[in-house]
């Protein structure tokens, strides 16, 4: 490491480790912080940059990590969030923590609002809000509800209120995530100010451009484990991208050709609306095809808009989308998600617990859902017709179940991931999306879902996986599509897919190899 | 018929024990977790009967004595258990339909209201009407409020307990205006018989025979259907015990029915309505949709459920018996009163809680439906043959529906 000697730190993480049940998340990892500085942390989906930034705010609170974390020279044991607070740090996490209804000034002073005997000093609180709203630039009433301002102007009232704790220490994750270019240039301007008043900034991103641009040190994570720390001048985007993807990809992966046959699904221009923002595009004109027996992989890094993608292709997007979709080559109109099925079109939804199942209800009522009138009966039900149909599928996909009547709200994750696998194969599909399909889940239940995935794409069905661990996708994909912002930024065949390729696409480097 | 507590034996969702799909799990598993290990499901229904029998045999045993006809105590001798059923035979009908309302995720807080207005409607139809134009009137009239209430709650977006608290003053409101404040008295003998008529002890005895034989069919048939799919069929010792326990409920059914003079017509209605409530949430697609829709809206959604319309139809279901219970309540009392049915939607959401529904959707019985309401029931009648005065009645009706919340969740933390 090198920095500028003579000078102590602001923070000091030594040798973090923190795991959870079956994962270690963090393992020995050290970061330091300079007053006046901008570090930036980056690192792939899952490289333990958020927990990292969890034990330094006081999330997880002291004993519950290994290691020690020193702010002004000084060995600090939070015991919650707000311990964190009072010794100066701030962050601000990509959820921005605000209540709509509340005003400015109730938001920036919310649990430390100046009162007398419990009484709420109200002029003072206003005053000091405006004060702390011209230091960001902010042109609004502190008494305005923050519901009535954009993303950007949430985000600096979230600054302002780091401001009013005194924060020495201030973490943005993901800052620019939800900002116009203007929001984030006037953000730019608010952080090189507080740069020059000393404020140590700890930086997440995955926009390397932005990183490159506000940094003095760079620190990349992955696996859990420091790669390394360096001055920002001494590293460029090629070398920082090696870094975050330096891993072999493993051999769980067996090695399948998948034969292709016809096209069989085709979108065209699919372009997405956010719907709590209007003209902001979560998905921009994207097209692609998929052949019956290959896997299409769709790779990216968090906010890309790859969920975004297959909800308003399946018809269950919230938002306004336009496009067109084609399967067997011919139009189809799907606006709900009934229609998505009819069409032989299977969505296997990313976080099973909120999308997937009705976790009260037994597996096999679970995996019968979505094809109960196809499976039972249109009106009247056959229980004893879906219980061979659901009692196949469960020996089929090796689901550990005591019977097929055990709630699915008992499984563990990777039984549960069958069980909704196994609701979409029962809608007897064409084309199957799989977004995360791996997330949460033990490493053994991870190799049985991938078996499953080259088994179905042998068998002729055609596979749209979204996934944010780079090896699942490089592993099982056929041909890759890369999404960065919205927009495909990059496609490669199996042979091209190096993992350095694909994360400059994910980092918004557009390049079209194929 | 059987008993309106056992009724769903017949038809009850399967538990673990009478599937194993061939092959799915080694054969020891299966044994030691299935067969000695109760479903937290089947051990409430367990919990709820015995309840239900401990209240009983309590109020069995404190009306001992105090009349010198009843040396054995009045509660259960057939007149006085037969005069129970009619009297929980409206809560009971509400209690069916609240219960697919409350398992799709939403709630009526109109149906007492609507009570008083069906039934006014209905007596007001019998001039021009006739029998048929009274009870037309009410059931068409509860089916068109049903469904405008669920449209602004399914299509309008507007909370369930919002739509129906502003039904519950507006209907009320529609039959004072429309009555007058005046109470009108049922005049045509077959409408009243609806309420406090009783069949002739031949004609109960034919429909338990039919019941039995039912009962013999189904299970037969059942097991017909399950080697036919290749599932596991239940023994010979099994298959008479699921035919012979239902049989024995009916005749001792019928047999305290017919003492106490034949089986009385609303509690007929209501065992015809828990029948069919209990085949619509457990053996229709609709049923299964609205536990995945009450459940999980979002997977309910995506997994292409129309969730509008069925909380609409769901709306409309309640609304058709909401009909049904202000015809047997109006019929019963003899004359419809304008605030006929007040508090009633709390009865039968009790009801439902009481017989383990969750109000947050997703989770509920018929048959726990009509339990409950049997339950509440029960200490009406208890409570008032021992003469305990009316104030104490509400504090311990009160008292129950919370503590039996409170165990429910008691046991369900522990599992």
């Amino acid at each position: 490491m090198s920095e500028s000697a003579g000078r102590t730190p602001v923070l000091e993480m030594r040798d973090i480790t923190k795991t959870f049940p079956g994962v270690r998340a963090l393992d020995g990892v050290s970061f330091d912080l300079y007053a006046g500085e901008l570090h930036a942390l980056v690192g792939e989906n899952g490289a333990g940059k958020s927990t990292l930034m969890k034990v330094l705010g006081g999330v997880y609170p002291h004993g519950t990590y290994g290691g020690e974390v020193v702010v002004g020279g000084e060995v600090r044991r939070f015991a919650g969030v707000r311990d964190a607070e009072n010794a100066g740090i701030a962050v601000i996490f990509q959820e921005l923590s605000l209540i709509k209804e509340l005003t400015i000034g109730e938001n920036i002073f919310l649990g430390r609002e100046p009162r007398t005997f419990g009484v709420i000093r109200w002029e003072e609180l206003y005053s000091r809000a405006q004060k702390l709203l011209d230091e960001v630039q902010l042109p609004f009433d502190p008494r305005t509800p923050v519901g009535h301002l954009g993303i950007g102007q949430q985000q600096l009232v979230e600054i302002a209120k780091a401001l009013s704790q005194e924060a020495r220490i201030l973490v943005l994750d993901e800052p620019t995530a939800a900002l116009t270019d203007a929001e984030v240039e006037t953000l730019f301007r608010i952080l090189e100010r507080l740069r020059a008043r000393g404020v140590g900034m700890i930086y997440i991103s995955h926009k390397l451009d932005e990183v490159f641009r506000m940094s003095n040190r760079i620190t990349v994570l992955r696996d859990g484990r420091t790669v390394g720390t360096e001055p920002t001048a001494a590293l460029d985007e090629p070398r920082v991208i090696a870094r975050m993807v330096g891993r072999e990809v493993g051999d769980i992966f067996p090695e399948v050709t998948h034969e292709r046959g016809d096209e069989i699904f085709e979108v065209r221009n699919i372009t997405v609306e956010d719907p709590n923002l209007r003209g902001k595009l979560l998905v921009k004109d994207v097209s692609f095809k998929v052949r019956r027996g290959e896997v299409l992989g769709i790779a990216g890094l968090m906010g890309a808009g790859r969920s975004d993608l297959l909800m308003a292709i399946f018809g269950a997007h919230p938002g306004r989308t336009t496009g067109e979709v084609y399967v067997a080559g011919v139009r189809a109109q799907i606006r709900r998600p009934s229609d998505a099925i009819a069409y032989g079109v299977g969505f296997v939804t990313e976080d099973r617990k909120r999308f997937g199942l009705v976790l009260d209800q037994t597996i096999l009522n679970n995996m019968t859902l979505a094809g109960l009138p196809r499976l039972s009966g249109r009106f009247v039900t056959d229980v004893d017709a879906e219980a061979a149909a659901g009692g196949r599928a469960m020996k089929d996909l090796r689901v550990k179940a005591n019977s097929i009547f055990t709630i699915a709200g008992t499984l563990s994750g990777g039984n549960q991931q069958k069980v909704v696998l196994a609701k979409w194969l029962l809608t007897n599909p064409r084309v199957l999306f799989l977004d995360e399909p791996t997330r949460g889940i033990d490493v053994g239940a991870k190799q049985e879902i991938y078996g499953h995935i080259n088994r179905l794409a042998q068998e002729g069905l055609a596979i749209v996986l979204v996934s944010s661990e780079l090896p699942e996708v490089l592993g099982l994909s056929d041909r890759v599509l890369v999404l960065h912002e919205g927009r495909v930024t990059g496609e490669f065949k199996r042979t091209e897919a190096t993992p350095e390729a694909v994360m400059a696409a994910a980092t918004g480097h557009t390049q079209r190899a194929a | 018929m059987s008993h309106p507590a056992n009724e769903p034996d017949v038809k009850r969702p399967l538990t673990n024990a009478d599937v194993s799909p061939p092959g799915a799990v080694p054969e020891g598993v299966e044994a030691r977790e299935g067969r000695f290990r109760l479903p937290t499901e089947s051990l409430r229904a367990y919990t709820m009967i015995f309840a239900l029998v401990a209240i009983w045999l309590f109020f069995q045993w404190k009306t001992m004595g105090i009349n010198p006809s009843y040396p054995y105590g009045i509660f259960l001798s057939p007149g006085n258990f037969s005069n129970l059923l009619q009297q929980m035979a409206v809560t009971g009908v509400l209690a069916v339909g609240m219960l697919m309302v409350i398992v799709a995720g939403q709630i009526d807080l109109s149906v007492g209201s609507l009570v008083g207005l069906a039934g006014g409607v209905a007596a007001m139809m019998q001039d021009p009407g006739g029998l048929p134009g009274a009870l037309g009137a009410a059931l068409v009239l509860g089916v068109i409020i049903g469904v405008f209430q669920g449209a602004l709650v399914a299509y309008a977006n507007i909370p369930a307990f919002i739509v129906t608290l502003g039904g519950l003053l507006a209907w009320r409101g529609v039959i004072l205006g429309l009555s007058k404040g005046a109470t009108i008295p049922v005049r045509i003998p077959f409408f009243r018989e609806l309420g406090v008529g009783k069949l002739p002890q031949m004609v109960g005895l034919g429909l338990a025979a039919l019941a039995i034989l039912a009962v013999v069919w189904m299970t037969i048939s059942r097991n017909r259907a399950r080697r036919r799919h290749g599932l596991t069929v239940p023994g010979a010792g099994a298959t008479a015990a699921r035919i012979i326990i239902p049989v024995v409920l009916i005749i001792a059914f019928i047999y305290l029915m017919n003492a106490g003079g034949g089986v009385p017509v609303p509690v007929l209605v209501l065992l015809a309505v828990a029948i069919l409530g209990t085949f619509l949430t457990q053996n229709t697609t609709f049923g299964r949709y609205l536990y995945a829709i009450g459940g999980n809206p979002d997977a309910a959604r995506l997994s292409g459920i129309n969730i509008r319309r069925y909380i609409l139809v769901a709306f409309g279901v309640l609304g058709l018996l909401v009909g049904v219970a202000s015809l047997l309540h109006t019929a019963r009392v003899g004359s419809a009163s304008p605030d006929a049915g007040t508090y009633m939607e709390l009865d039968a959401i009790a009801a439902c809680v009481i017989g383990g529904t969750s109000l947050m959707g997703g989770r509920g019985t018929v048959s726990g439906a009509v339990v409950g309401a049997l339950i509440m029931a029960s200490l009406d009648n208890g409570m008032s043959l021992l003469n305990v005065e009316n104030y104490t009645q509400y504090i311990v009706k009160g008292a129950v529906l919370v503590a039996a919340v409170g165990f429910d969740m008691l046991g369900r933390r522990k599992s």
